[in-house]
């Protein structure tokens, strides 16, 4: 009975590793870019990434979260290249030294979305104002709370409004952007977005553009690879390229192109870095 | 409500026209969720026996560990497997991380106290007169068992069933560590979150009717073993 009891182990475990082994093909060359919700979901990378993968016939893999995870699949090795947006998190990326050769890609705005009839009368007021009026009137206010690109931008503006937002009219939804905006939209509430997943989704929600332009609201977004010092499985060869390719003019050119529903929805910054 | 009805507009039209993504991501479920629940099978019927041929000190408490593991939380489980395969994790060296066979390596740890706990309860819950019977008859060991799991047939498909359904309609843990790649590991269920992040509710709706179809379909081709008996 024993020896039965052996033979089925082993042959159990056998048939596993051969399982694995099977899905594992072999494959050609594989970037991996961890990114935001927001450059993914708005179809940017959909439209601009095959033409790298057409020039360099490498493929890239990209796993779309939040920018906080995003920097934490680098620091762990998990991914080759990042593409976020938070200055602050970036350099301190770059700091710890898991991220080298970071390239300011490109920008957009954030904007404070919330219902037409603007409960809170913020329209057309600066973000500072509008954040205090929002806090002082304790209007619903949805925030990522998922420590995202827009999350800490967000805790930014509170700060620098003298708020400190707490109570039952700020909720956290802790999920993407575009979750997020349907929550703000199921509820009647405020929140604050960038414009691009915002102009991509606005089809479906009861939300409108309340607060904008305001200079302290720019959203630039960067590329660095992950240091193969600190990680040596990384794929830094593809990762140059990649960087490379965003340097070119053409790239650039492709990311203003972009358009939904007739709306640019990124600035190429060509290299020059904003706020940090 | 119109939403659902362009929903399933949409779905029969992706259906129709077998559109090739749609169709990869609806094999890459099925591969993934179809390996974990084999693999699993073949993993949890040992234990299963186990527990219910051989009376050991401690049994009782293995059971309930068993047990408890059926509502093991999915997204637990791909962090876990996600700290495991990540590059700085103990087994990172296998690159394994972002693939398909993360995904049934998550599933599997999913599958396996599903499978084994309700085949025990099935094996367990045979009169157990029949293997004092069998083995007065002069039938050895492993024909006895075998005797068992014939007659507990039902309750091991019903335990395949639950495990399948459990794996083919898990989101969090293979979002974790799959990575919903386009092309590579985006599944049914994480294609259906991403559409719903991004607002296409149509699709997001067609891909939940075309997993629901497929996992009717294959619970029909197992419920036909339940009932017909498989050839001895």
């Amino acid at each position: 009975m024993k020896r039965t009891t052996l033979f089925v182990t082993v042959f159990s475990l056998l048939v596993v590793l051969g399982g694995i082994y099977a899905v594992m093909t072999p494959e050609e060359k594989i970037l991996r870019l961890a990114t935001t919700t927001s450059t993914y979901d708005s179809g940017l990378l959909d439209y601009i990434i095959p033409v790298f993968e057409e020039k360099y016939n490498i493929e890239v893999q990209i796993i779309s979260v939040g920018t906080g995870q995003a920097i934490t699949n680098g620091e762990r090795g998990d991914v080759d290249v990042i593409m976020v947006h938070s200055p602050e998190a970036e350099l301190k990326f770059i700091d710890k030294r898991y991220g080298i050769d970071r390239y300011c890609v490109m920008y957009n705005d954030f904007v404070i979305v919330g219902p037409a009839e603007d409960p809170a009368g913020i329209k057309g007021m600066n973000i500072k104002d509008a954040m205090g009026v929002i806090s002082d009137q304790e209007a619903i206010f949805v925030s990522r709370g998922d420590d995202s690109g827009t999350h800490k931008k967000e805790l930014k503006l509170w700060k620098a409004s003298g708020m400190m937002p707490a109570g039952s009219w700020y909720l956290e939804s802790g999920d993407g952007m575009g979750m997020t905006l349907q929550l703000a939209s199921e509820k009647g509430a405020y929140t604050l977005t960038d414009r691009a997943t915002f102009t991509f989704r606005k089809k479906t929600l009861d939300l409108e553009i309340l607060v904008d332009g305001d200079i302290g609201l720019l959203n630039p977004y960067g590329i660095i690879a992950v240091n193969p010092d600190m990680h040596p499985s990384v794929d830094y060869e593809s990762a140059t390229d990649f960087i490379d390719w965003f340097k070119e003019p053409l790239t650039q050119q492709l990311i203003a192109q972009y358009r939904v529903d007739g709306e640019q929805l990124f600035t190429p910054l060509n290299g020059e870095c904003i706020g940090g | 409500m119109g939403v659902i009805i362009e929903g399933f507009v949409e779905a029969s039209r992706l259906i129709l026209t077998l559109d090739p993504e749609i169709v990869a991501i609806t094999w890459l479920s099925l591969k993934v969720s179809v390996s974990a629940v084999v693999l699993g099978f073949i993993l949890a019927m040992p234990i299963a026996l186990a527990l219910s041929f051989y009376n050991f000190p401690g049994k009782q408490f293995l059971v309930n560990i068993v047990n408890t593991l059926m509502g093991l939380p999915p997204v637990v489980v791909g962090l876990f497997v996600y700290l495991i395969l990540s590059a700085s994790g103990p087994l990172g060296f296998m690159q394994l991380l972002y693939s398909p066979a993360a995904m049934i390596i998550a599933q599997l740890i999913i599958v396996i106290p599903i499978i084994a706990a309700i085949s025990y309860n099935s094996i367990s819950s045979l009169d157990s007169r029949l293997k004092e019977t069998a083995v007065s008859l002069g039938a050895n060991n492993l024909q006895a068992m075998w005797l068992l799991i014939m007659e507990a047939r039902k309750g091991i498909v019903t335990s395949i069933i639950a495990g399948f359904g459990a794996a083919i309609s898990e989101v969090g843990a293979i979002f974790i560590v799959g990575g919903n790649i386009r092309f590579h590991t985006r599944a049914l269920t994480t294609a259906i979150m991403l559409e719903t992040r991004r607002g296409q509710f149509e699709l997001a709706i067609a891909l939940g009717i075309i997993l629901l179809a497929m996992a009717f379909a294959v619970n029909i081709i197992l419920t036909r073993y339940q009932a017909r008996g498989i050839p001895r």
